[in-house]
């Protein structure tokens, strides 16, 4: 194998960046007084509590009076931040910076809490108790489908009416879709003050008309089919709910719509946070979609978990070469050729464990050596030997990030054609979790930089 | 088949219903959520509301699929028992459909643990089962004692009715021995936490738990001996060691040289996350199920893929 002369440095930027039109630039938007609320929803599993914590922490740090609502946050993040303790109400967060006047809360959301609070704030107490203790009402406050949505929409509703904070920073519900907590408010909205249930109420108020009569048959046999599905129990428990709710149905239709136009206003700005992996920003793409067919203000993607590489000029390909390069000598050293197997990281669930191989007795566990060097090496140290094989690990683990890096690349240029109107940041992958204020702070410095760092020079 | 949103839950499900569709065997593979997941990963057409074919096994086996629509899934249950007909459509219309299955507690899913248990307990004319196996990518591992164990939760309400009676009949499918609950996660802290709440909650509601599959488990490229290493090992020494395969020169600032830093940078953040899935691991393996793991695919997931993970699942002994 011959030497090649030194490698071309000028080719293979570490990625292709995004042009400047692309850049949401984070510090302006949480930074402007006439921001008020920023959503950050995408799919499950994205960093969406993460970064929703982060830039709360970071617009607190420049000077606003941030209240951050997360939904479920990982037990660490919440406890870094002193909202472990499930309350419903905004808590200061202690030990940020706040040099600048600005303050941190944080709150998790307590669905059942909220909706009992609605309850109670306006029913008489009698009532209140009436509801509280239906059964149907028991389970649809803990949690059926769009009861968290609802409830968390409900709570930003309620924290923007009470005006004290410059910004909230909330975070969407994990739904079975990006986009539940859209749709949801308004469906159980309209179904708590809907006709439906005015028909559960009392079937015969109405109807009468002629041009109703259709209408009229379908729900008395609708009634009568609810009943059968559901029991008679079930049914009148429904009733009972309804007739004790009565009093708040045009509440929650209004409440419900009053929410959405908040969504709607020039203070909202949404950000939509994806990984980099296929499906993560299939999601996001729907998510544009829809945000823009609702008139919801987009203010941008973030990627989270985005990779790089300081030694983006060495390409996969090469690296691997190398790697290959420096394990063939080792094996011509060691005519056993015991050294190119080190790869056996299989199950511990299976039952065959290393470890029987060689209690077994009979077999000498060949593979599982790893290389540990013999003593009768004829040319090189031990410590030649294992450098030469860790430079070759290196080598491997720079052309696995080699690759990883061109999907990523691959998976965001797809999105960014499709969507090349969306602004987007990109923020680098840690390796570890985030579980405290220095955590969030750092991701926040990612969050701002992101820009800056994909349009800078290469 | 549950786990955390993220963790690739579907994609495992779908390579366990062919491997388990191996030598001959016919199974089901059923979506409650709605997101088309199972037709993306093989790579076709949207799925209806009815049960089709979409993959044969090696073998012979074949794979069946069906995304349950809980709106078709009511209707077809009020056809069945209350031949509705026309009414059933004024029913959608009033938004009552809507009603029962978005909002009445649980009705939405007994409609969709109810339709998967029909399918495990059909049988031909010649009395065999229809399939050997049904496999459910159900809702993710936060919600999955509620979405299973909402049997019994409408039971208690609905104390009499059909609704009832059809809780009470997929409840003794769930928690039968035939039934197994396994949950997918990541090696990653927040996963791994929500996998071992899941099989908490999962055990105090009685219902089975299976196995544990770690999924996305990337290869083992450094071992302990070399991470101790990267610590201490001399800069000059790697930068030989990298000039002596042709990449450059090892002197200060030649074109190794300069690889050294930043190479031994990545080796750190391997070292780093190799700890947590260390830290992980013993964590799964305090919680006393079955683990098996299956590798991150590094040309990402597509149908050979797919089936090589159904082979890794084989190989595990999991069907």
């Amino acid at each position: 194998m011959s030497r090649r002369p030194e490698p071309a440095q000028d080719q293979d930027p570490v990625r292709e960046h995004l042009s400047p039109a692309h850049a949401l630039e984070i510090d302006p938007l949480i930074e402007d007084p006439d921001t008020r609320i920023v959503v950050c929803c995408g799919s499950g599993g994205v960093g969406k509590t993460t970064t929703a914590a982060a830039l709360g922490l970071r617009a607190a740090e420049r000077g606003r009076k941030v209240v951050v609502l997360t939904i479920d946050p990982a037990r660490r993040l919440a406890q870094s931040m002193g909202i472990d303790s499930l309350d419903n109400t905004p808590r200061r967060v202690k030990g940020i910076d706040d040099s600048a006047g600005g303050e941190l809360h944080a709150m998790m959301l307590d669905m059942k809490r909220t909706f009992d609070e609605i309850v109670e704030a306006h029913a008489d107490p009698e009532r209140a108790a009436a509801i509280l203790n239906n059964p149907f009402y028991q389970s649809l406050s803990a949690g059926f489908a769009g009861t968290q949505e609802y409830m968390a929409m409900e709570k930003l509703g309620q924290l923007r009416s009470r005006d004290e904070w410059d910004l909230i920073v909330v975070d969407t519900p994990p739904s079975r879709s990006a986009l539940d907590f859209l749709d949801a408010p308004k469906r159980l909205g309209s179904f708590l003050d809907g006709k439906l249930i005015r028909v559960l109420l009392a079937p015969a108020k109405v109807g009468g008309r002629a041009g109703m009569k259709f209408l009229n048959v379908g729900m008395s046999v609708m009634t009568g089919a609810l009943g059968k599905v559901l029991g008679g129990q079930l049914l009148r428990d429904v009733q009972t709910f309804v007739a004790a709710m009565d009093s708040m149905f045009g509440g929650f239709r209004t409440r419900a719509d009053a929410t959405y136009k908040l969504l709607q206003a020039p203070g909202t700005a949404f950000l939509v946070v994806a990984a980099p992996e296929r499906d993560a920003l299939r999601e996001a793409a729907y998510f544009v979609e829809r945000l823009a067919a609702e008139d919801m203000p987009l203010a941008g993607l973030v990627l989270n978990r985005v990779h790089g590489s300081g030694a983006g000029r060495l390409s996969a390909e090469r690296a691997l070469a190398a790697a290959e390069n420096l394990e063939e000598s080792r094996i011509v050293d060691q005519p056993d050729g015991k050294a190119g197997l080190r790869n056996s990281p299989d199950t511990y669930g299976s039952s065959e464990s290393p470890a029987r191989n060689v209690t077994d007795g009979g077999s000498p566990a060949t593979e599982d050596v790893d290389g540990a060097a013999p003593e009768d090496e004829p040319t090189a140290t031990d410590g030649e030997r294992s450098v030469e094989r860790l430079t070759a690990g290196l080598l491997r683990l720079h052309a696995e990030r080699m690759q990883l890096l061109a999907r990523e690349r691959r998976t965001r240029d797809r999105f960014t054609a499709l969507h090349p109107e969306v602004a987007m940041t990109e923020v680098a992958a840690l390796p570890g979790d985030v579980h405290d204020l220095a955590g969030l702070r750092d991701i926040g410095e990612r969050l701002a930089a992101g820009h800056a760092e994909l349009s800078g020079a290469s | 088949m549950s786990g955390k949103g993220g963790t690739g839950k579907t994609t495992v499900a779908a390579a366990l219903a062919l491997a388990l569709a191996e030598e001959g065997k016919r199974t089901l593979l059923v979506e409650v959520e709605g997101r088309q997941g199972i037709a993306q990963l093989f790579e076709t057409q949207a799925l209806p509301y009815e049960e089709r074919k979409i993959a044969v096994a090696p073998g012979g086996g074949e794979v069946f699929a069906l995304a349950i629509d809980p709106e078709l899934a009511l209707l077809d249950y009020l056809q069945m028992f209350y031949k509705l007909g026309s009414a059933g459509r004024a029913l959608r219309k009033l938004g009552a459909i809507d009603f029962a299955t978005t909002i009445a507690p649980g009705v939405r899913d007994v409609l969709l643990t109810g339709k998967a248990c029909e399918a495990v307990r059909r049988k031909d004319r010649g009395g065999r089962f229809v399939y050997d196996y049904v496999v459910m990518d159900a809702p993710p591992t936060g919600r999955i004692t509620r979405f299973l164990n909402v049997n019994d939760e409408v039971a208690g309400l609905a104390k009499i009715g059909p609704i009832h009676n059809q809780a009470q009949a997929v409840m003794r499918v769930l928690k039968s021995p035939e039934t197994a609950v396994h949950l997918v996660t990541l090696l990653e802290e927040m996963p791994v936490q929500e996998t071992a709440d899941g099989i908490a909650e999962l055990r105090a509601a009685r219902l089975p738990v299976g196995r544990v599959i770690v999924n996305m488990v990337r290869p083992q490229v450094l071992d302990a001996a070399d991470l101790e290493l990267v610590g201490s090992v001399s800069r000059s020494a790697v930068a030989r060691s990298l000039s002596s395969t042709g990449l450059g020169g090892a002197r200060r600032g030649g074109h190794a040289e300069r690889l050294v830093e930043p190479l031994l940078a990545q080796a750190e953040e391997y070292a780093e996350r190799y700890a947590l899935e260390t830290e992980q691991r013993a964590v799964l393996a305090e919680l006393d199920v079955p683990l098996h793991e299956l590798p991150l695919l590094a040309e990402g997931m597509d149908l050979a893929g797919l089936y090589a993970l159904a082979r890794k699942l084989r190989g595990q002994g999991v069907s």
